[in-house]
Parts: C-alpha cells; structure tokens; sequence
C-alpha cells in the first residue's frame, strides 16, 4: 500500500510537470528531494531523542505502570465481550498507555501481545471477534497526549509557540475516537440482532 | 488555552522526572538508555523519510492537485478551507511518513502559525496511521475477515479531519 503511493506520487509528479512543461524544474527537484529529507530528519533529531529519553525514565520508573493501572477500569466498559480479569485487557490498557505517552516502539508489543491473547479465545480463527475490531478502532485512533514529532517539525521552522497545537489535536482525537467508539457500538448491536 | 499548552510539557516532565525520583532509579542512565534508542529510531525510519520526501515534493510541485480537485474548490472555498490539506488528509491513513512529509511542505511553505499550518500538524497530531496499523495487527494473527474494523478506522479519521477543522477555526 505504501509502495502504491510511493509509486503513483513518482510517476504522477514527473509526467504532469512534463504534460505541464515544467520540466527544467524537475532536475533540480529530484536531486533536492534526497537533502530535504535529511533536513527533515535532523529537525526532528534533537526533540525525539530528548522525549524518548524522558519517556524512559516513565517506563522504568513504573509510571507506565501505574497509567495503564488507570486506564483499565474504562476499558472494561467499552470491551463487555471480554472478562474483567482476561489479560488482554492488561495489554490492552498497556498499549493505550504506552500510545498516549508518545512511546510508539513500546506500544506496538503490547499491542500485537494482545492481539496474540484476544486470538486464544476466538472460535473462529481466520475471523476478527469484536473486542479485536473495538480495540483497533481505539489503536488507530492514536490518542497521543503529546505529538513531539509535530512539534519538532513546527519548532525547527521558527513558531512563536510550537506547542500549541497539543490542545487541538487532543480534541481532535477525542472526537476521532468517540465517532469510531460510536460507528462501532451501532454496527455490533445491528449485527446481533 | 494558550496557557495549557504552554504549560503542559514542562509540567509534564517535571512529573516524570519527580516520579522516577521517588521511586528511586537511576534518572540519568535511564534517559541515557531512552536517548539512545531514540537515536536509533531515527536512523531506522530515514530511509523511509528520504524516500518519501522525494516522492511527495515531486507530486506536490507538480501542481497535479489543484489541477485534479478543482471540482473540489468551490466547495472548500465556501467553507473557508484551505486547498493544500487535501493531500495530507488523503495520505495520513495509509503512511505516517508522507503525511509527515507533506507537513513538512506545507510548513515551509505557509509557516508554522499560519491557519494551514496548524490545522496540518493538528491533523498529524490528531490520528494514526490507520491502513497500517490494522495490517500490522491482523497480519500478526492470521486474521483475514476484519469485519468492519476498516471502515469504522477510516470514519474515524474522516470526522478527525473535520473535527481538526473546526477546532483550529474556533481556536485560533
């Protein structure tokens, strides 16, 4: 899927600048292309490595812990197919956590744990049961309370307060987040009946 | 508002930094270790990010888009819309890299604190990468039949974007 866009991005930009007889400027572009990635890279750098080194000491510190701990007692409302004391629901509350604190290489083993333990109990293996589809409907929601890459990006090009998008896209997720929560209540409770 | 969000990650680290503290480990090496697997990460997705870059600044200056959704523009003109989301709204659901790169485009072309520019990084801020994740995630079981998590993924971003929309609008 990635490789499609890769793809189509390629030939769509490189034949509609020929049709469009912009053709000198696409040397420079495509050469420019590989040094504009790196400035990417390094705008990000500085700001991504100083979180995941503070987000470390949250993981070893057991504050992750203790976040999920939170978290969990939420999710056993919104997963009713799933028992109070089935482990997945530990997993899943870790996922979330480790996603909302920007820690997405540590969410992403959780993440594919619970699935793995959703999986034991599923009678019919090739099909998806519902706790799954609800808990990546929460997954690709992405809640993040803060989404550092952005403000890296927003801070290397010289904005008066990079921060201050933290609060809309947080509204913003909620929304996301409750729309899908909602879709996918109405679309189990019409298939029961 | 301008308050919470100025205050929000020094609050926040000072709360990681006292929770680790008192629960009495090493704080330095622990940032230490994190730094560096940060570092790591970032060399990990810069393959990814060149090839992306490149690909999306040849299909952005192509002016293809504007050309391709001009049946679009009345409608994103009468509600205040700015035309150059629409790739990034397009593009977010299926990699987290090209979106990224548009971003990066649409932020130096427009500037941070312009209107496109926070409603972009609140659109990246606001969702994941919903085509891979699922992928990522039933792959790893063997799950073909998905049900309807595919669709109710993609509502999901949609209302995002709407919601990103109007909450940029109404804030700033």
């Amino acid at each position: 899927m990635v490789s499609v866009i890769f793809g189509i991005f390629i030939v769509i930009g490189v034949v509609f600048s020929i049709c469009t007889g912009r053709v000198e400027v696409l040397n420079n572009q495509i050469l420019q292309g590989a040094s504009e990635g790196i400035q990417l890279l390094f705008s990000m750098l500085p700001v991504l490595v100083l979180w995941t080194g503070v987000m470390k000491i949250a993981e070893e510190s057991g504050m992750l812990k203790q976040f999920a701990k939170f978290v969990q007692p939420f999710l056993c409302k919104l997963f009713p197919s799933l028992k109070k004391e089935d482990p997945a629901l530990t997993f899943i509350a870790s996922n979330i956590a480790a996603n909302a604190l920007g820690l997405g290489s540590a969410a992403t083993p959780f993440g594919l744990k619970a699935m793995a333990s959703l999986q034991e109990n599923n009678p019919k293996k090739d099909e998806a049961t519902e706790a799954m589809v609800t808990f990546l409907v929460l997954n690709t929601a992405g809640v993040t309370i803060i989404p550092t890459t952005v403000i890296a990006l927003r801070m290397s090009y010289g904005s008066a307060n990079p921060a201050e998008i933290v609060l809309t896209s947080l509204l913003a997720t909620f929304c996301s987040s409750f729309a899908g929560f909602l879709l996918d209540y109405i679309l189990r409770k019409r298939k029961r009946r | 508002m301008r308050l919470v969000s100025i205050f929000i990650i020094p609050i926040f680290v000072v709360g990681v930094i006292l929770y680790g503290f008192f629960h009495k480990i090493d704080l330095y090496e622990a940032f230490l270790r994190g730094a560096k697997e940060g570092l790591v990460m970032t060399f990990q997705i810069a393959p990814a990010v060149i090839a992306m870059v490149f690909a999306t600044n040849l299909f952005l200056n192509s002016n293809f888009l504007s050309w391709f959704f001009q049946f679009l523009e009345p409608v994103l003109t009468f509600f205040h819309a700015p035309m150059e989301i629409l790739p990034m709204a397009f593009v977010r659901p299926i990699s987290g890299t090209a979106s990224l790169a548009i971003l990066n485009n649409i932020l130096r072309h427009f500037g941070p604190d312009s209107f496109v520019g926070r409603l972009a990084s609140t659109l990246q801020g606001c969702t994941d990468t919903t085509i891979y994740v699922l992928a990522l995630y039933f792959g790893s079981i063997h799950v073909k039949k998905t049900g309807h998590a595919l669709a109710v993924g993609l509502f999901a971003d949609f209302i995002g974007i709407i919601a990103s929309f109007l909450i940029v609008s109404f804030f700033f």
